[in-house]
């Protein structure tokens, strides 16, 4: 009866995103786990990675549409809060290497000992106990981006310059990441993992486990963010995003709401993160590199913002053609191919690809009424 | 420190031949045969005698010569006496002529040296050194001298001063006679006082140094009169480091305001959003980069001029690209700032990766111009002309620039349509052209940049990304639309970042300067100067 009632309150995208998802959930594992490998419907445990990568990436697309698509805040730092989620999950993965790593040093991890440290930095005490870690993934990015919201709001810091100051935030946080001193493996970052939760990460049941899991999180994500923008709350975030000053005279507290929108949003950014690390086996400070965070602002822009479904679908469509174009002899083309979909997406497909379906839709149901009422 | 005899006498005995043969050394001189004979002798002793004579003959390759022997690279012949040196290359060159020989007979022998008689080339060296017709060599002979504090040394250096006429040898030369008065025991008491005055003058590291080391071992008397002479140098040094951190502060200020100047005009005065702003200052170094190759194969004797020629290049290649960006992008998207600011960064990318498929992905090689090289010292301040030049330069364009937006008709229409398009249009200014003609002009500037920073940056198709933030931060710190504002923030965020560099370090310097502009766009949203009245709220 309730999911009836949930269903008729979707749109027909939604629903056929969630069926996707459903679909991923049941198919990866069967196509990867029970099918022998010479069968057509293997599904190869490269082709599982790549799609829990796009599955994390869409996470984070999400995040980002819930925040640039509904309230208007352009986020060039969302990679940050994304690479702080990854980095929380990558120190418990490398707490979980134990004995195991190069030196052998039961409680430092190789870098440490490398640099000649003697005990653990106080930022690293906890983080062998996952569910400590698993609070530090939201923790980190949330009490971040709640501080520097709550500072940027409330001096009504706005549109161009927000986004600007969030690119510093992201630019000053990978100089940070970048050196050894700061105890996060400087350049190199975290990497060599062994396993999770006494699972080994490169085990092929836990890589289609994780997959699993980050699909659901990705359904869940769609599920709390529709409920989001579906409620009173989300009416309030369009308004401000139409007509910010005219929403402050109505009597919202726009501050507050975009604090909010703001810090949940990173907080789903940095659970995408640290589903990704152990998926990719690596963190490093590239990841606060400032084009990342423009490029997923791209993913929302190409999918069609402020339609939730859109963000994941041009998080999915960017990464597989990265995918195609990095892999192969088109290579040197692929910055001309992003650079070339920054500008059409922007000047000729404003609302995005779904965007571009839903006119297309509506032209023909124009063409056709016509005759229905005759 | 005691001093041998042998020495004395050696380097005395060396001095003198060398006096009297000074005048000589103006025709190209060969070292007598003797030497090889000497050499062929394969004794220590007579070993010696050949370094004096080679030493004596101010012969201009007596210097690779000894060297060489120091170095265990020359060899003898006994008969017929012969020597030949190998350099590091392993070329081989005759003793007495110095000529290039081609393929040296076998059967010869390694001149053996001992400590001794390593003592005296080195004594040799130091003296041939200091006497040299090169400036550098000259230099690092005097501080040479001062590392050994050789007292050895003490009449050559004497005789080097008279004759010095370059001022950076010259205090070098000062330096080591100094700091040989007063860890020698044969000076009278005038004399030290006289040394540590002459440290006292120089008052750089080298000076304070000497003295510090003095202090313990002098006698009670003279001990105050250095510690003074300490403290006086301490002073001096506090009161340069000051204006080393200015000098400092103001060069990577001016490298901001180059950057961030063009920004400043399609930023503050247009508002738009150019994210390809630093690929802009990246076409300027390539134009520099491609007028400097044509130049190399084409009129090597025009390479001072290739800056100059590369300036208007840059600025009409530039801002063409601009023109282009703004007419076939920007101008669809006015109003909608996040909008242009995505599409920009694509060109951006789309610029970037056009640069390395032509130019390849390393770094090119830019010279500088002889004007741009070299340096030189204001009162134990190095500056560098290269970096004088892109201060007083930066300073030009921005009067320039100044002077185009307030004494220009297109500066008039500008300030006029950025204020009000609708009433600029009804008076008859063409909006869309002056529009273009801005953007055109900002970007230009950034071309020109370009040329400046390929001085002082690798030329590569990052150039641009690691000046884009440091401009917007700049742009937004003094104050949208507001050049002066930019100015002041250039200078200041540079200041600021070499004031807080020896504290906390490069990396972390910048990080803090973010984080403190980071707050202070908190604070003050609207820049150190912000436009007051109606254009605010636009």
């Amino acid at each position: 009866m309730i999911t009836l009632r949930l269903m008729r309150a979707l749109a027909g995208r939604e629903q056929v995103f969630l069926a996707l998802l459903a679909a991923l959930i049941v198919l990866v594992p069967v196509g990867n786990l029970v099918m022998p490998p010479d069968s057509v419907l293997h599904i190869p445990t490269g082709t599982v990675v790549l799609l829990g990568k796009y599955v994390c990436y869409a996470i984070l697309a999400i995040a980002l549409d819930l925040v640039w698509g509904y309230c208007g805040i352009l986020s060039l730092g969302h990679g940050a809060f994304f690479a702080l989620g990854g980095y929380a999950m990558g120190m418990y993965l490398m707490r979980q290497i134990g004995t195991r790593g190069v030196y052998g040093h039961p409680v430092l991890p190789d870098f440490m000992v490398f640099l000649n440290w003697k005990e653990l930095p106080v930022t690293w005490w906890g983080f062998d106990w996952f569910g400590y870690a698993m609070l530090m993934v939201v923790l980190v990015p949330g009490v971040l981006a709640f501080v520097f919201g709550w500072l940027a709001f409330r001096s009504r810091v706005t549109g161009v310059y927000l986004s600007i100051i969030t690119q510093a935030l992201t630019y000053a946080l990978l100089l940070a990441f970048f050196r050894n001193d700061m105890g996060f493996g400087g350049n190199n970052g975290l990497t060599d993992f062994k396993d999770i939760l006494g699972f080994p990460v490169q085990a092929q049941s836990t890589r289609v486990g994780l997959f699993v899991l980050s699909v659901a999180t990705l359904a869940a994500t769609f599920g709390l963010a529709r409920w989001l923008v579906g409620s009173t709350y989300g009416k309030v975030l369009v308004a401000i995003r139409d007509a910010e000053s005219r929403t402050r005279f109505l009597g919202y507290r726009v501050e507050h709401h975009k604090l909010l929108v703001f810090t949940l949003s990173a907080m789903l950014a940095g659970i995408a993160g640290a589903l990704y690390v152990p998926q990719v086996g690596i963190i490093n400070p590239s990841e606060f590199a400032p084009t990342n965070s423009i490029e997923a602002v791209v993913w929302v822009a190409v999918g069609g913002r402020g339609t939730l479904v859109g963000a994941a679908l041009g998080a999915v469509v960017v990464n597989a053609l990265k995918t195609v174009f990095t892999t192969g002899a088109l290579a040197p083309y692929w910055l001309f191919a992003l650079g070339g979909l920054f500008v059409l997406v922007t000047l000729a497909l404003p609302q995005g690809i779904l965007g571009l379906l839903e006119r297309r839709r509506a032209a023909k149901s124009t063409a056709v009424s016509p005759k229905a009422a005759e | 420190m005691t001093v041998s005899p042998l020495r004395w006498l050696c380097a005395c005995g060396l001095w003198l031949i060398l006096a009297v043969a000074q005048p000589l050394q103006a025709q190209p001189a060969t070292i007598p045969a003797d030497a090889a004979t000497r050499l062929a002798e394969d004794g220590f002793s007579a070993t010696e005698a050949a370094i004096g004579l080679i030493a004596a003959s101010g012969a201009p390759h007596a210097v690779a010569a000894l060297e060489a022997m120091a170095d265990r690279r020359l060899l003898f012949w006994k008969d017929p006496a012969r020597a030949i040196w190998r350099d590091a290359a392993g070329a081989s060159f005759d003793l007495l002529t110095g000529e290039a020989v081609a393929s040296p007979p076998a059967g010869a022998s390694l001149v053996r040296v001992n400590n001794r008689l390593r003592g005296a080339i080195q004594a040799a060296l130091g003296t041939l050194t200091l006497l040299s017709p090169d400036p550098q060599r000259r230099l690092r002979a005097a501080e040479a001298v001062l590392r050994s504090r050789d007292q050895a040394a003490l009449a050559d250096v004497e005789t080097a001063l008279a004759r010095e006429t370059v001022a950076r040898v010259r205090v070098a030369l000062l330096e080591a006679r100094a700091a040989l008065i007063l860890t020698g025991t044969t000076a009278d008491r005038p004399t030290r006082e006289g040394a540590i005055a002459t440290l006292v003058d120089v008052a750089d590291t080298t000076a304070l140094t000497v003295l510090r080391q003095v202090l313990p071992t002098a006698d009670a008397t003279l001990k105050p009169v250095i510690e003074a002479g300490i403290a006086s140098i301490e002073r001096t040094m506090a009161i340069r480091d000051v204006a080393q951190t200015v000098w400092f502060g103001l060069s990577l200020g001016s490298v901001l305001l180059l950057a961030a100047i063009g920004l400043a005009i399609t930023f503050g005065v247009m508002g738009v959003i150019n994210m390809a702003h630093g690929e802009m200052v990246m076409i300027g170094a390539y134009v520099t980069f491609v007028v400097q190759e044509v130049i190399r194969t084409h009129a090597p004797h025009l390479f001072d001029w290739s800056l100059p020629i590369a300036i208007p290049l840059a600025f009409v290649c530039a801002g063409a690209v601009g023109i282009a960006i703004e007419r076939g992008i920007i101008r669809f998207l006015y109003g909608r700032p996040l909008e242009t600011l995505l599409a920009t960064f694509g060109v951006s990318l789309v610029l970037q990766q056009a640069i390395r498929t032509w130019f390849g992905p390393t770094n090119r090689e830019v010279g500088a111009p002889s004007y741009m090289s070299g340096f030189f010292e204001v009162w134990g301040l190095q500056i560098t002309y290269g970096r004088l030049w892109i201060l007083v330069f930066t300073l030009v364009v921005f009067a320039c620039l100044l002077l185009v937006l307030r004494a220009t008709p297109l500066g008039l229409q500008m300030r006029a349509v950025t204020q009000n398009r609708r009433m600029a249009s009804a008076m008859g200014i063409r909006t869309r052209f002056v529009d273009a003609m801005t953007f055109g002009l900002g970007s230009g500037i950034a071309g020109i940049a370009g040329v400046a920073l390929s001085q002082i940056d690798n030329v590569s198709p990052n150039l641009g990304q690691s000046y884009i933030i440091d401009s917007f931060m700049v742009v937004v710190f003094g104050g949208v639309g507001n050049l002066w504002g930019t100015l002041v923030a250039a200078f200041t965020l540079g200041i600021a970042n070499k004031v807080l560099e020896p504290f906390a370090g490069a990396v972390l310097g910048k990080i803090l300067i973010l984080i403190l502009l980071i707050l202070f766009i908190q604070k003050r949203p609207r820049g150190l100067f912000a436009l007051k009245g109606r254009a605010v709220e636009q």
